[in-house]
């Protein structure tokens, strides 16, 4: 790939952008070509963390592949891990009970919020400020610490089973929430002050990257990147699923289409999330944790697809089964991998410096791309 | 559009199709030869308005391949699943890239897993896997591969 480098006929130059590059958060290989400082064409370059996470699942038992998930979009394990005990439950036809129901909705938002924590602080130092990332760990660090205390992990929690949790909340879950929603809630405008209202980052965002709705539903973009262009695709609000058609929060839509709009949807999804755990954390019901199911899964013949919303947009969890306990095949439909399908097509025309903030806001994360 | 309203509506399109029970979505089987007009007509019909292709992977039944793709509409919030049979030593079938642009990449992905051929696809190259990759398809079935394959 290196031959790569150079230019072309025409004189345009050629540029590779990673896959060691600290603005790609991760091993993503970018092909750029280049006339003086203008975009030509972006071509994204795959699979240095390809791991073949479908093919291994053909192998893994229905309670086993769950664990793998975690690995693909690994800042929304919990969702993953989510989106596919639902699958499985849905072939199992496997009530869950309402307090792992509660606990999973609330473990979803926590990651939500710890997601958009670290793209928040991750996307201003690729423009160039440093200390915002500090300020974004200080909060995910405390969602960490519960999901520690009750998941045993910090960042691959593997807690959601078929049927429900894996074990009881911590003793101390809902009080670290509420210290945590205390903390939240004293720092967040501190986000506005620093990175939202400054001049400098504003100039940067807007106008850049410009995504049209049509292209944003074509490109089968999801999640911010699509609502940022005013496409409403929430799943938890179209096809709403455990119990988020009860719960009151809102779809987050910006109608720009550029970065900043799609910046702004993050920020505001935050106090969404933060709304979602409010309503739920003094409302957890008592009962079990997980329904009884049996050792062995076997799903009935048939396909299954469960749609649910990650950090990062729409993820679709795939199994055809052959009535066995391993699914026949699996697939993975990722929501970075379509969203980064546009960038060529947002990136064309603008300059290379502002290649950056447009990767910063599709929110890229490589696994889940590569898979 | 409820599934029964879809299927009347399908029906009338395309005569061929048949449909599979069961599923929680309206499951179509087609002709892979009929598939472009069929695409277009799905996309650009208003009352049926397929707009955004979510899912798009095949499936390696042994003896054959099959394409599916997942169709929803964001305006009707409606979902169906097409289905084409492939001829296992021979996949072929037409590209929808330029009707539903996320199947580029999609395509592609198959392309390299598989080793479907999309006819007219404007960059059939592969994307995941690295240079050298071309004909062994990993996630066929009989697949296998010693040195870069753990079983688990």
């Amino acid at each position: 790939m290196f031959e790569e480098v150079g230019t072309t006929t025409e004189g345009d130059i050629i540029i590779n952008v990673g896959p060691q590059h600290p603005a790609t958060h991760g091993v993503l290989h970018l092909v750029i070509t280049l006339n003086g400082e203008t975009i030509k064409k972006v071509e994204p370059h795959l699979g240095f963390i390809h791991r073949s996470i479908e093919k291994m699942c053909e192998s893994l038992t229905y309670r086993q592949f769950i664990y793998v998930t975690s690995r693909m979009d690994y800042l929304s394990s919990h969702i993953n891990n989510h989106a596919c005990a639902l699958c499985v439950e849905k072939g199992l036809q496997v009530e869950v009970p309402p307090r792992a129901q509660v606990i999973r909705v609330l473990m979803d938002e926590l990651t939500r919020i710890a997601s958009h924590e670290l793209w928040w602080g991750a996307m201003a130092m690729d423009l160039g400020a440093f200390t915002p990332f500090f300020h974004a760990f200080r909060e995910r660090e405390s969602i960490n610490d519960i999901m520690e205390e009750t998941c045993g992990a910090r960042l691959t929690m593997n807690y959601m089973v078929p049927g429900g949790v894996m074990q009881d909340l911590h003793p101390d879950f809902q009080k670290r929430v509420k210290e945590f929603l205390q903390l939240y809630k004293r720092k967040i405008h501190e986000y506005d002050e620093l990175v939202t209202g400054n001049i400098i980052f504003q100039n940067r965002m807007k106008g850049i990257g410009y995504l049209s709705p049509e292209d944003a539903v074509s490109y089968g973009c999801s999640g911010p990147a699509a609502r940022g262009s005013g496409v409403s695709c929430d799943i938890r609000k179209v096809y709403p699923y455990e119990i988020y058609d009860k719960l009151e929060f809102d779809e987050v839509l910006e109608t720009a289409g550029d970065s900043f709009a799609r910046y702004m949807i993050r920020l505001r999804e935050m106090q969404q999330s933060i709304r979602i755990i409010e309503q739920l954390i003094d409302n957890i019901p008592d009962g079990d944790f997980q329904a009884k199911t049996k050792a062995v899964l076997k799903l009935p013949k048939g396909e299954f697809y469960q749609r649910v919303e990650t950090a990062r947009g729409e993820l679709g969890v795939y199994i055809v089964s052959e009535g066995g306990t391993t699914p026949y095949r699996i697939k993975f439909r990722s929501p970075g991998f379509s969203n980064l399908s546009v960038l060529d097509h947002i990136a064309r025309g603008s300059k290379l410096g502002d290649l950056v903030a447009m990767m910063g806001t599709l929110d890229l994360v490589i696994p889940d791309i590569d898979r | 559009m409820l599934n029964e309203a879809l299927k009347n509506k399908i029906t009338g399109l395309l005569p061929t199709a048949t449909f599979e029970e069961g599923g929680e979505w309206l499951n179509i089987q087609i002709d892979p030869k009929d598939w472009l007009p069929f695409a277009q007509q799905l996309r650009n019909d208003s009352d049926l308005n397929f707009d955004y292709l979510f899912c798009l992977t095949c499936i390696d039944w042994k003896t054959h391949l099959t394409m599916v793709y997942h169709l929803s509409s964001t305006t009707h919030r409606h979902n169906i699943v097409i289905k084409a049979k492939l001829d296992r030593d021979k996949p072929e079938i037409e590209t929808v890239s330029h009707i539903w642009r996320t199947a580029d990449f999609h395509e592609r992905e198959v392309y390299e897993m598989f080793g479907v051929h999309f006819l007219n696809h404007p960059d059939l190259r592969l994307l995941i896997l690295p240079d050298g990759w071309e004909g062994k398809n990993p996630l066929r079935k009989d697949f296998e591969d010693p040195i870069n394959m753990i079983k688990l």
